[in-house]
C-alpha cells in the first residue's frame, strides 16, 4: 500500500508538470533562434481562455486545443513581428506581452467564470503499457495531452541536434551573421520558431483549462510561464532535461496541493503556496552558476535583434 | 536594394519621440474598441464615461491623483533600474513588503506620535521594499542570474506573505472577518488636502522626481548608472564596480517601490489588506518605458494611467469587465514598442542608394 501512494505522487507530478512542459519546450525553441519571449505566461493564459470557450461552445476539447494554439501562435506572431522585424527591446516586449495578454484573457473570459466544459479530456489507459507496474500507472493512464509530450519533447530534442533545420536554428540563436552569411534566412527562421513557441505555450495553457482543472479563471497560470521560462535555463536549452525540470515542478505543485488538502488548518497554505516560487528561484539560482562554470549556457545572439547591416 | 527598408537616422528624431507615445495611446483606444465593440459594448459610449469618471468630477479629479501617486513613486524606482538595464519586475511585491514594513511599526508601537512614526514607517517601508529587490539583485551581480525571473517570483512570495498576514495573525478581530489589519492610529495616517483624498505621498513622488533627476544627472553614481546603462564594457574599462551598482540602484529601485506601499497603506487605506496593490507595480513598467526613463515624463504618464485606472473603475458599473484597462495598458506599450524604431530609423522607399 505505501508503494501506492509514492505511483499516486508521481502521476500527479507528471500531470501537474505537463502545462509547464509544453511552454518550456516552446521556450526552449523559440530562444534557440536567438528570441527571448517573456511573454509567455500571457500567451498560456489567452491559449487557456481561447481554448476554453472553444470546447465550451462546440463539446470538443481537442478543438479548444487546436483554437488555443492558433490564438497563441498568433500572439507571438505579434511579438517576432516587433522584435524580429521592429528590433523592440526583447525584454520588454515581452513583458508588454504578458501584460496584454494577461488583461485580454481575462476580458475575453468573464463570461465564462463559474460555466462548467460539456467535455474534458479524461484519462486513456495505454493498453498493454499501463499493466506494467509502477511505470504503467505513472507514466501510461494519462490523458491524450500527456501522451502527446511523450512524442514531443524526443521530437524537439531529434530536431534541434539531428537534422539539418535544426542546425540552422542553432547557428542563427549562436551567431545570426554567420548563419546569414551561410544562406539562412535569419528573419524567417526566427519568426517560425517564435511562432512555435507560441502556439507550445497557449497548448500548455489549454491543458490547465481543458485537462488538470477544466474552468477558466482569472490568472489560473498562477506563474507557470515565468516558471517555464526559468525551467529553460535549468534544461540548458535541451527538451530532455526540461522534461526533468517540469516534473521536478509538478511534484512539488501537486505536493502542496496534497498537502493543503489534507491539513483542515488554512493559515500555512500560504506557505506551501510559496513552495514553487522559491523553489524556482533556488533552482535558477544553482542552474546559473552551473552553466557558468561548464561554460554552457544561453544561445549566443539570445536576445540580441538582428540587424543585416550591422553585421 | 530593397524597395522598401529602414535607414537608420543619425540623431534620434526628438519629433518622433513625442509622436510615437500619443499616436499608441491613441491606437491602443482603437484596438481596445474593437474589443468593445465586438463583445456589444459602444466603445464611445464607454470611453466618454470613462473620461468622465475619470475628471468629469472634483471626486473624479481627486481619485485620479490619489491613484496617480504609487504610480509615480514605483515607477521611478523601475525606470532607474530599467535605465541601468536591470530588468526590475518586482516592483508589485516590493510595494508589498513596503505598506508590510509601515503596517508593521503602525501596529506594533500604537502609541508612538506622528513625528516618530511617520519617519519610522517611511524608512522601514523603504528598507524593506529596497531589501526585497536586493535578494534578486546579489545573485544578479555574483553570477548572473536572471533578475527578471528571481523579481518576477518574489512578487508571488510577497503577496502570499501579506495575505497570510491579513487572513491570519494580524486579521482585525472587529473586521467581520474580512482580510485587513486593525485600522492604524490618528498619527500613523499621512496628511491629505481637506476635502479631498489626495494625501502627503504627493509630496513623496514629487521630491523623489527631482532627487532622482539630480542623482541621474549632477552625481558622479548616477554618470555611473547611464554609463553602465549605454555600455558595460566601457563601464568596466573605466573601473567602476558593477556588481556594487547592481546591488545599490536594485536597493534604491526597490525602495522607491517600498515607498510606494508604504504611503498607500499610510495615506490611503490606513491599514493593510488583501490586494493592496491592484497591479501597480506592473503598471509602473509600462509607464517607465513609455515615460522613456525620465523622471519628470513618469509623474505626467503617471496621471494618464491613473485616470485609466480610475475611469475603468467608473465603467465597471456599465458591465464593461475590469480587465479591459490592463488589456490597455498592454496594448499602449505593445504600441509604443512597435512604434520605437521610427524613432530610430526612417523609412525609406525606393532603391537605396549605394555609396561605395
Amino acid at each position: 500500500m505505501e508503494n501506492s501512494v509514492w505511483v499516486a505522487a508521481l502521476a500527479a507530478a507528471i500531470i501537474a508538470g505537463t502545462p509547464i512542459l509544453y511552454a518550456a519546450v516552446g521556450e526552449i525553441i523559440a530562444e534557440r533562434a536567438g528570441v527571448l519571449n517573456l511573454g509567455v505566461e500571457g500567451m498560456m493564459l489567452v491559449g487557456a481562455v481561447t481554448g476554453f470557450m472553444a470546447a465550451a461552445n462546440t463539446a470538443n476539447p481537442w478543438l479548444g486545443f487546436v483554437v488555443a494554439m492558433l490564438a497563441s501562435g498568433a500572439m507571438a506572431a505579434v511579438f517576432a513581428f516587433l522584435t524580429v522585424t521592429l528590433r523592440s527591446n526583447q525584454v520588454v516586449t515581452g513583458l508588454a506581452l504578458t501584460l496584454f495578454g494577461t488583461g485580454l484573457s481575462g476580458f475575453m473570459g468573464k463570461p465564462y467564470v463559474g460555466v462548467a466544459l460539456p467535455v474534458t479530456f479524461k484519462p486513456v489507459a495505454v493498453p498493454g503499457l499501463s499493466e506494467i507496474p509502477v511505470l504503467g500507472p505513472i507514466f501510461f493512464r494519462n490523458d491524450p495531452l500527456v501522451y502527446i509530450t511523450y512524442i514531443l519533447v524526443p521530437l524537439a530534442w531529434y530536431y534541434l541536434y539531428h537534422t539539418r533545420p535544426g542546425l540552422n536554428l542553432r547557428a542563427v540563436g549562436e551567431n545570426p551573421g554567420a548563419a546569414d552569411a551561410l544562406g539562412v534566412n535569419v528573419f524567417a527562421v526566427r519568426y517560425l520558431h517564435v511562432i512555435i513557441g507560441g502556439m507550445l505555450a497557449g497548448a500548455g495553457g489549454a491543458y490547465l483549462s481543458l485537462a488538470y482543472a477544466p474552468s477558466w479563471l482569472e490568472n489560473m497560470t498562477a506563474g507557470r510561464g515565468w516558471i517555464a521560462v526559468a525551467l529553460v535555463i535549468f534544461a540548458v536549452w535541451n527538451p530532455l532535461r526540461a522534461l526533468l525540470g517540469a516534473y521536478l515542478f509538478g511534484g512539488v505543485d501537486s505536493l502542496v496541493y496534497t498537502l493543503q488538502a489534507a491539513t483542515s488548518i488554512s493559515i500555512p497554505s500560504f506557505f506551501l503556496k510559496m513552495l514553487p516560487y522559491i523553489l524556482t528561484i533556488i533552482v535558477l539560482v544553482l542552474a546559473t552558476r552551473q552553466t557558468v562554470v561548464k561554460h554552457i549556457g544561453a544561445p549566443g545572439a539570445l536576445s540580441i535583434p538582428y540587424d543585416r547591416e550591422e553585421r | 536594394m530593397t524597395w522598401i527598408g529602414w535607414e537608420k537616422r543619425l540623431q534620434p528624431s526628438p519629433w518622433m519621440a513625442v509622436v510615437v507615445p500619443v499616436l499608441s495611446v491613441v491606437l491602443a483606444l482603437g484596438l481596445g474598441a474593437i474589443f468593445l465593440a465586438a463583445t456589444g459594448f459602444d466603445p464611445w459610449k464607454v470611453y466618454l464615461s470613462m473620461l468622465k469618471g475619470a475628471t468629469g468630477s472634483k471626486y473624479g479629479i481627486s481619485e485620479t491623483v490619489v491613484k496617480a501617486i504609487p504610480l509615480m513613486i514605483a515607477s521611478l524606482g523601475v525606470s532607474v533600474a530599467f535605465r541601468m538595464l536591470l530588468w526590475n519586475i518586482g516592483a508589485e511585491g516590493q510595494f508589498y513588503m513596503g505598506a508590510f514594513g509601515a503596517t508593521w511599526v503602525a501596529l506594533t508601537f500604537p502609541h508612538w506620535p506622528a513625528y516618530v512614526m511617520l519617519p519610522a514607517m517611511f524608512i522601514v517601508g523603504c528598507v524593506l521594499g529596497g531589501l526585497w529587490a536586493v535578494v534578486a539583485a546579489i545573485p544578479r551581480a555574483r553570477w548572473g542570474v536572471n533578475e527578471v525571473i528571481t523579481t518576477l517570483m518574489l512578487n508571488y512570495v510577497a503577496i502570499l506573505w501579506v495575505d497570510y498576514l491579513v487572513y491570519g495573525p494580524w486579521k482585525d478581530p472587529q473586521g467581520y472577518n474580512f482580510p485587513l489589519t486593525a485600522p492604524f492610529t490618528e498619527a500613523a495616517t499621512l496628511a491629505t488636502i481637506p476635502g479631498t483624498r489626495v494625501h502627503l505621498g504627493l509630496l513623496f513622488a514629487l521630491t523623489a522626481a527631482v532627487l532622482l533627476t539630480l542623482i541621474l544627472w549632477r552625481t558622479r553614481w548616477g554618470y555611473e548608472i547611464r554609463v553602465i546603462g549605454e555600455s558595460v564594457k566601457a563601464a568596466r574599462y573605466a573601473g567602476m564596480n558593477i556588481e556594487r551598482n547592481i546591488i545599490l540602484v536594485m536597493f534604491l529601485s526597490g525602495a522607491l517601490a517600498g515607498l510606494a506601499g508604504m504611503s498607500e497603506v499610510s495615506g490611503v487605506t490606513h491599514r493593510l489588506q488583501h490586494g493592496i496593490s491592484p497591479g501597480y507595480g506592473y503598471t509602473a513598467i509600462i509607464i517607465a518605458w513609455l515615460a522613456k526613463l525620465h523622471p519628470a515624463t513618469v509623474i505626467l504618464v503617471s496621471f494618464l494611467f491613473a485616470g485609466l485606472i480610475v475611469g475603468g473603475y467608473s465603467v465597471q458599473t456599465m458591465g464593461v469587465p475590469a480587465a479591459t484597462v490592463s488589456m490597455l495598458q498592454g496594448a499602449i506599450l505593445f504600441f509604443v514598442l512597435g512604434g520605437e524604431i521610427l524613432t530610430r530609423y526612417r523609412l525609406h522607399f525606393g532603391r537605396k542608394e549605394v555609396a561605395r
